[in-house]
């Protein structure tokens, strides 16, 4: 029998460090749903998620509650819309965000991801007109998730897209907070806003994200002072435990669903509350304030760790799978960012080691479009010369400046707002064309 | 089907026997027992079989926490598999 101090140290982690299941995400293909009226469209895909994700939510309660783990959100992933409405006759896919909007209130769940565009090649006449409804589609809707795809490791870097989602990203003022702008992005993300279901995937699909930042911090607590071959040895056997819940319930889920389990994505997701901070297990380490030097080795070590102990206990692994370091997601990095020991620059150096990139970063209202575009250039060129994916999420909220903070509530938590370079990369991104795919040997 | 419950909270005397009633009420049976007091707080585990506990588990888990509002216990049932996936390999 399980002994009653692993009982009680399993209590622990999920009341007291925060353990929780952030996600069970239920992929869904659209390929179907495809007519010749938008109107037809839209309710063929209110129907089809009516129907498939009609047990999601109930199931997740049922899991929580019989297993004593928070669930912390339901969620859906789509097809990209660009391919599933290509041929519908209209220019304004607003309707296909609100049909989905609708889809995700009639089965309760908390986000819907796939109002999305693949176009680190180039552009279909139908990524164009879902790109430019982007921002009328997040304000219409509540509970869609947009991303666009610009880069990947074969294709290059499409700088006429980067330079349209320096624009998007300022038209859509706060609700930027739930579009992201990917290089390489994955088929099979749980975690919002970059989920969708990558055309690869099967009808339906089951994929879960844990969260257990706290967990890892007070395991640490543990070895003070300790060389780091004992703390990546923790913190691979911490994340096997925690990855092991994710795996049960991604299980369970599957089979009470009758759908087939994808991944268990092994990000380690924090959230504002205190105690569930990536930046916290970073300055345990010994780093006074996250951003200060040391914090990109930190961080490297903590994401291959994590992974190394996660992939151990899961079937499949897929996803993200790293530590996210989501500014307004973190208490820790809202901290760091406050008092100026993390930095744009520093983040960016940061998300070289670890997934997935600059997340949940406001910048100054008055920022140019210009400006944001290169700094989704700059992202980009790191997930597409180091093989791996890499993601941009700032909003630049209107009217504020450095120094102010802004809230968006939930698990989306605050942002302070960070300083950008000031000198202009107009002319840079003013450009466009491709910047060529990298070349794949001579590596040094 | 096999779960765990725990029972912890300031001790006295009549824990057990008020939580093990109201198993026996719900047709729960103990399959086994540990309990500690450390200081003053009383810890008890106990593996349970509920495959002839005619509730819903929903309904097993409320009725246990209604005896811990009343007793000032916190007690919780889940099922085993939690606590073996997170410390078995």
């Amino acid at each position: 029998m399980i002994n009653s101090s692993e009982i009680l140290s399993t209590l622990e982690m999920i009341e007291r460090q925060h353990l929780d299941i952030r996600t069970i995400t239920m992929g869904i293909s659209l390929r179907d749903c495809t007519r010749h009226s938008a109107e037809h469209t839209a309710r063929e895909i209110l129907d089809k998620i009516r129907i498939a994700a009609a047990g999601l939510v109930r199931v997740g309660e049922d899991i929580e509650r019989e297993f004593g783990i928070p669930i912390v959100n339901k969620r859906v992933a789509v097809t990209p819309i660009a391919e599933v409405v290509a041929a519908c006759e209209t220019d304004d896919y607003v309707i296909f965000a609100k049909a989905l909007d609708d889809a995700a209130h009639e089965v309760g769940v908390d986000f819907i991801g796939g109002f999305t565009a693949l176009v680190q090649k180039g552009f279909t006449a139908s990524d164009e007109k879902l790109i430019r409804s982007i921002p009328d589609a997040l304000a219409a809707t509540e509970r869609v998730c947009g991303s666009v795809n610009i880069a990947s490791t074969r294709a290059g870097i499409n700088m006429d897209a980067v330079r349209r989602m320096g624009e998007i990203i300022k038209a859509c003022g706060n609700n930027a907070a739930r579009l992201v702008v990917f290089a390489n992005a994955v088929e099979d993300n749980p975690f919002m806003a970059g989920a969708f279901h990558g055309a690869g995937e099967g009808e339906r699909v089951i994929n879960v994200g844990v969260s257990g930042p706290g967990v890892i911090k007070t395991a640490l607590e543990q070895c003070k002072g300790a060389p780091f071959d004992e703390v990546a040895d923790v913190i691979k056997k911490t994340a096997f435990r925690i990855t092991r819940v994710g795996q049960l319930a991604a299980r369970e889920a599957s089979k009470r669903l009758n759908v087939p389990f994808g991944i268990v994505d092994l990000s380690l997701a924090p959230t504002p509350a205190v105690g569930d901070s990536v930046a916290d297990i970073l300055e345990e380490m010994g780093l006074e304030r996250v951003g200060t030097h040391g914090t990109t080795a930190a961080l490297a070590l903590l994401n291959d760790a994590v992974k190394k102990g996660g992939v151990m206990a899961s079937g499949h692994v897929g996803g993200l799978s790293g530590a996210f370091i989501p500014v307004s997601e973190d208490a820790g990095m809202i901290r760091g960012a406050e008092c100026g020991s993390l930095t744009l620059e520093k983040l960016e150096a940061m998300t070289c080691v670890c997934s997935v990139g600059l997340d949940m970063i406001a910048v100054p209202g008055d920022t140019g479009a210009a400006t944001i575009a290169a700094i989704i250039a700059d992202e980009a060129a790191i997930g597409v010369v180091n093989n791996k994916t890499t993601a941009v999420r700032l909003i630049a909220p209107p009217g504020l400046k450095l120094g102010e903070r802004i809230d968006f509530g939930g698990l989306l938590g605050s942002a302070p707002i960070m300083n950008v370079n000031a000198y202009s990369s107009e002319l840079f991104i003013a450009r466009g064309g491709r910047i060529p795919a990298p070349l794949n040997s001579l590596k040094n | 089907m096999k779960s765990i419950v725990t029972v912890i909270g300031e001790d006295r005397i009549g824990i057990i026997a008020a939580v093990c009633t109201e198993l026996a009420r719900l047709k729960v049976n103990i399959l086994d027992i540990s309990q500690t007091v450390m200081q003053t707080y009383f810890t008890m585990t106990m593996l349970v079989d509920i495959s002839r506990c005619d509730r819903s588990f929903g309904e097993l888990s409320d009725a246990l926490t209604e005896l811990g509002g009343r007793e000032g216990l916190s007690i919780r049932i889940q099922r085993e598999d939690i606590f073996k996936a997170a410390n078995r390999i």
